[in-house]
């Protein structure tokens, strides 16, 4: 059938050039013209079909007709209520008149009920005693009359304040209705054969892809969806940042302990035990377990005794010295904990100890230029993983993120080499303009903090810290006096955050993240 | 790291210098301060404005460790020296006309040791206060009550007007009962013991209470007529308060620790020293300590170290003389000169203002400082190293890789929890011996470390709702528990964990998963009673409240044997069979998770899960050269 209506229009156009009302057109199929709005839908459909093909181009008019309500169906059919009524009663004198019970009866309580008011008001009826009887003897139902007007015609002659009454009476129905006026359109042609949109493999087999016309493609439109899985954003920067070490010749720390004591965490660093970053209020505590085993003997002898009385050519901090403190478990607030323990590993043939597994781990591929025999062996660390801080969260805290660490220890290196070595760094993180700050870090001395020019926002943001450790730090551990540490950390989160455009850290890290996002995050190249 | 407020009209009058908001950035930058903020555009605003206007602020971070620097007054001392605009001050002790004879004096009763056991002083004699520079005082104070003091607890500062007091005085202990004094900004007086309930709902010494309030004794200072001066380290009595008329001012500290003491009563004393008739004079006062020795109070002398020219050369890369070295480190206020009879060998006097000095390391900074660490050469370290990656990193990432390319996508939930969402929550009881607790979270979201990755990943389900069915997610990273062998009593434990949701639970797909993860490890897959095979993994089923009855296994993985030694090659093939089964090893389990841990998880659609470690798997990492082999 549709393809016959098409078929229809087209020749129509081809006979007449222009369908100037499509409400003229005969539905092959059907008898009458397509007058009824089912059938301007049914002719709309072709329509739209040859217009997508640019067969064909069309105006749209509005109409309003008016249809009838069930109930109106049923007066053009049986009368209006009022006539009903009418014809129910006895003519007067012909008869006993009947009572308003025994009409109800008989022409039902809705005809009843409306019909006798207005066949009083008509002048139709009357009383006698205590029943009806009728007043005339034929009428005129106008009610009927119009209504069967209007169900042929859509309309009523006798114009829009009748139509008005009878749709306040709910008799009638507005409708919107449509018809349309035809042009031929670019590619005009009676043929309906429609293209095809894609090449398949029967057309391959049959060969019909010689023949075949194809629907134009769209350009403009995206390609489909492809379903795949995605890495998370902060893991692709994790991965990036990765690179650049393994690039530049680091080895990545084991840092698989999330739980430390305050000895390494802190001790081992030569952070006061007085320190605020120790404080209940930044630091995550652990009720269960509590305690630390305590570590090797001797080594936790000379860093107590060089926070409480100094030594290795330092005054310390002659502070009371609390075991307690020192043994406490808590959840590390930065990775420069195992930092520390991976250097303590480091120099323990320096102490003269066995050298331990990971040891050798880190320092294989080390050249050590010149140095006397000490067991020293250079390094360069690093690692990214998750620190904890008990913060109040907000749009960029968390209570947990990751931090990036850097370390090189090798003999004799400068503070020009820590900031040359940082410049190239930042350089490959993308980063060229970087100063550095003096800065306060109760492990290294000299401390610096890494500013960064931030194009975007016009001016200079921190970006990350680092230092040269103390020998405070380093010589409890056993290493000789010309061996000197580099140590820089900077947060992922942060440089993922400059690089997604990323305000709220809740949508980066953490159950809140939308799985869409994941999905649309773009790939990182610094 | 704390922020102090200086004026900015008289910052500059200080430096005689005006300075444009970037210029003095720029300054603070080298010396390693941070200006946070110059609140002139707001001030002339508000005067625009029509509003009452302060003078305009500038809002200087100041590190840690430099206490010398948290009043204007230390800080345009130090940037005038930094700038070469003036020398660094000798802060002398000044003895009364008399001599030694005439100090004052205050005993310190043993009753102390109970509660707050060390005391020192200073007096300040004839000094100017103007309005500014009499809230600089007070605000010092309480900055170093703040910070080096630890909200007090640590150390605390009285300040009296001298005139008003008769000494000699004394530092003692005494039951809260038998203390009554009117306190400072009060009318009447309280005994401690009341003066405890009062300042109970005081905002801002409400706080300090607890340093002192269950000692039987208090710490109380008087004066020869029991005149109270004050209770440290809660309030001055009235009585001896400071006025902007006060000339003679009295300063007593309280401590726990000696040397922070000590740092406190200097840093009051040379900071404000500046507003006597002669500036940079202090007059001492005699303690009498608990053990009846006398110390003069305080102690101002500069401490004589050394620093090596070649030292600083070495840790900085540059190539200075000693002369040079000495004056960068005049500019940072340490008296140096050059030793006559060693020409690397620098003679130093640190003054009683730069307690953060404690080793060559920081004279050397400070040369740096001076120097300019933008200034210093680029040079790159010549450390030659070979990179290596971590084996349980790249392990993760093989992982990680796979599931990503079998359509799965990667979250990162926290890992912290409650205690709820990590047990009861998964219909798991704790049995006490797994997972690590936190004594002070300040939420209860954060109660234990996770020892399962599912509660993260069924919470970033519960939050994506609104994603098209199925969601596929997983996660790579480790868990925590606690292991009783180790020094720090836990361990971490690489876990690969992935859940599934979608109309139907789906049990087969995190079994693929399972499957697909061991495909690319190489693990074989064998029967569950397949006791010959050597190497390989299994599932069976097995019961586990977390997941629907007669949809859970467990997951097993029998590692490949160690090269057998020469005895255990003779022993029969039953027994090295049996051996084989002996070596399996849980490593963790699938199923469809219980509908009771859906709803827990506010979650309305069956979703499978799969969870185990990858410490088994991981592959120890090739030696690569070294020297030593």
């Amino acid at each position: 059938m549709a393809e016959s209506l098409q078929q229809l229009v087209l020749d129509t156009l081809d006979a007449q050039s222009t369908i100037q009302d499509t409400r003229l057109l005969t539905i092959p199929g059907q008898s009458a013209p397509a007058a009824s709005h089912e059938d301007q839908i049914t002719i709309l459909g072709a329509l739209n079909s040859l217009l997508s093909r640019d067969m064909i181009v069309y105006e749209t008019h509005e109409t309003s007709s008016h249809a009838l309500t069930s109930e109106g169906s049923q007066i053009v059919n049986e009368g209006s209520h009022e006539a009903r009524v009418w014809a129910a009663l006895p003519a007067k004198g012909e008869g006993s008149p009947l009572t308003p019970v025994q009409l109800k009866k008989q022409v039902g309580d809705e005809t009843a009920k409306v019909g006798q008011g207005r066949a009083f008001k008509n002048g139709w009826i009357g009383k006698e005693g205590d029943g009806l009887v009728k007043l005339l003897p034929t009428i005129q139902d106008a009610t009927q009359n119009d209504l069967q007007e209007i169900a042929s015609t859509g309309t009523l002659a006798a114009g829009e304040k009748l139509l008005a009454d009878l749709r306040k009476r709910k008799l009638i129905v507005q409708r919107k209705g449509q018809w349309f006026t035809v042009r031929k359109g670019s590619n005009f042609s009676t043929s309906t054969a429609k293209p095809e949109t894609d090449l398949t493999v029967d057309m391959l087999t049959s060969g019909t892809w010689k023949t075949s016309t194809f629907k134009k493609y769209n350009f403009d439109a995206e390609g489909a969806p492809t379903d795949g899985g995605a890495l998370h954003p902060l893991l692709k920067v994790r991965e990036e940042i990765r690179n650049i070490f393994l690039e530049m010749g680091f080895a990545e720390m084991p840092t698989s302990s999330f739980v430390e004591s305050g000895f390494w965490c802190f001790d081992a660093l030569f952070v006061p035990q007085q320190h605020p970053a120790r404080d209940l209020q930044d630091t995550f505590y652990l009720s269960d377990p509590k305690e630390a085993l305590p570590p090797e003997p001797e080594y936790y002898k000379r860093v107590s005794t060089v926070h409480e009385h100094g030594g290795f050519g330092s005054t310390g901090y002659r502070a009371p010295w609390s075991h307690e403190e020192s043994s406490k478990l808590l959840l590390r607030t930065h990775t420069t904990a195992s930092s520390a323990h991976m250097l303590y590993k480091l120099a323990a043939k320096c102490r003269g100890e066995k050298v331990d597994s990971d040891e050798a781990e880190f320092a294989h591929g080390s050249s050590t230029v010149g140095g006397p025999d000490d067991g020293f062996k250079p390094a360069k660390l690093f690692s990214i993983d998750r620190v904890f801080r008990n913060e109040t969260m907000d749009a960029t805290h968390l209570a947990e993120f990751h931090q990036v660490e850097g370390v090189v220890a090798d003999r004799n290196l400068t503070l020009a080499d820590l900031i040359g070595f940082m410049r190239v760094f930042f350089k490959k993180m993308g980063i060229e303009r970087v100063r550095f700050k003096p800065a306060y870090n109760p492990y290294t001395e000299p401390s610096l903090e890494i500013f960064a020019f931030h194009p975007m926002l016009d001016r200079w943001v921190e970006v990350g810290n680092s230092g040269m450790f103390r020998p405070e730090m380093l010589e409890p551990m056993g290493f000789p006096k010309d061996v000197r540490v580099h140590g820089w950390g900077l947060s992922l989160e942060r440089p993922t955050m400059i690089r997604y455009g990323i305000n709220n850290i809740r949508t980066l890290v953490g159950h809140k993240v939308s799985i869409e996002g994941i999905e649309n995050s773009p790939a990182v190249m610094f | 790291m704390p922020t102090v407020s200086v004026d900015k009209a008289d910052l500059w009058e200080r430096l005689g210098q005006e300075y444009t908001t970037d210029e003095f950035d720029q300054l603070c930058f080298e010396y390693g301060l941070e200006l946070d903020e110059d609140t002139t555009a707001e001030v002339e605003a508000a005067i625009k404005a029509g509003l009452p206007a302060e003078r305009p602020q500038l809002k200087i971070e100041i590190p840690a460790n430099r206490y010398d620097l948290l009043c204007i007054e230390g800080i345009a001392r130090a940037l005038r020296i930094f700038l070469q605009k003036a020398e660094a001050p000798h802060y002398k002790l000044v003895y009364p006309p008399g001599g030694e004879s005439e100090l004052l004096t205050i005993t310190c009763d043993p009753e102390v040791k109970k509660v707050r056991p060390l005391f020192a002083c200073a007096i300040l004699r004839n000094v100017k206060f103007t309005p500014r520079s009499y809230a600089s005082f007070i605000d010092l104070q309480d900055k170093l009550h703040q910070n080096i003091g630890r909200r007090r607890q640590l150390v605390s500062i009285g300040t009296h007007d001298l005139d008003t007091l008769k000494p000699p005085f004394r530092y003692e202990a005494r039951p809260p009962k038998d203390i009554k004094f009117i306190p400072l900004n009060k009318d009447t007086a309280h005994t401690a013991e009341e003066l405890m309930t009062i300042y109970e709902s005081d905002k801002h010494l409400g706080k300090y209470l607890h340093i002192i309030r269950d000692s039987p004794v208090y710490p109380i200072i008087y004066d020869s007529v029991d005149q109270v001066l004050s209770m440290p380290p809660i309030i001055n009595s009235e009585h001896s308060k400071i006025t902007l008329n006060t000339r003679n001012i009295f300063i007593d500290v309280t401590a726990t620790d000696q040397t922070k003491l000590d740092i406190v009563v200097n840093i009051v004393a040379t900071m404000f020293s500046e507003y006597c008739d002669v500036p940079y004079t202090i007059e001492p006062v005699r303690v009498i300590l608990t053990d009846g020795s006398t110390r003069i109070s305080p102690d101002l002398s500069e401490r004589h170290t050394t620093a090596r020219a070649s030292y600083v050369n070495s840790c900085t890369g540059l190539s200075l003389t000693a002369p040079e070295v000495s004056t960068l480190l005049q500019r940072m206020a340490l008296h140096s000169t050059v030793s006559p009879s060693n020409p690397d060998q620098l003679l130093l006097e640190i003054p009683a203002t730069r307690p953060d000095i404690f080793h060559e390391c920081d004279i050397m900074e400070d040369a740096a400082i001076a120097y300019g660490f933008n200034n210093l050469p680029h040079t790159f370290p010549a450390t030659s190293t070979v990179a290596q990656p971590l084996a349980i990193s790249k392990l993760s990432d093989i992982v990680r890789q796979e599931w990503a390319l079998a359509g799965w996508v990667e979250v990162l939930p926290l890992i912290l929890c409650s205690h709820e969402e990590n047990f009861e929550f998964l219909n798991h009881v704790d049995d006490g011996k797994t997972a690590v607790k936190i004594a002070n979270p300040k939420t209860l979201e954060f109660q234990v470390v996770r020892t399962t990755l599912i509660p993260g990943l069924l919470k970033t389900i519960r939050e994506n709702r609104s994603h098209p069915l199925p969601i596929k997610i997983f996660e790579t990273s480790d868990v925590v528990l606690k292991d009783t062998s180790r020094e720090r009593q836990a361990r971490n434990e690489r876990h690969a964990a992935a859940v599934w949701c979608n109309k139907t639970a789906g049990f087969e797909v995190v079994h693929g998963m399972l499957n697909r993860a061991m495909k690319m490890l190489e693990i074989p897959l064998i029967g569950n009673t397949d006791e010959k095979a050597e190497t390989g993994y299994f599932i069976k089923e097995s019961s586990d409240p977390i997941y629907f009855p007669g949809r859970a296994a467990t997951i097993y993985y029998r590692p490949a044997p160690t090269k057998a030694s020469g005895t255990l090659s003779t022993i029969g093939q039953d027994i090295k069979t049996v051996l084989h089964a002996h070596r399996d090893v849980e490593i963790g389990s699938l199923g469809i998770l219980h509908p009771s841990v859906l709803a827990n998880f506010e979650i309305g659609y069956p979703c499978s899960a799969l969870e185990f470690t990858l410490e088994p798997f991981k592959k120890k990492m090739q030696k690569i050269w070294t020297n030593d082999e």
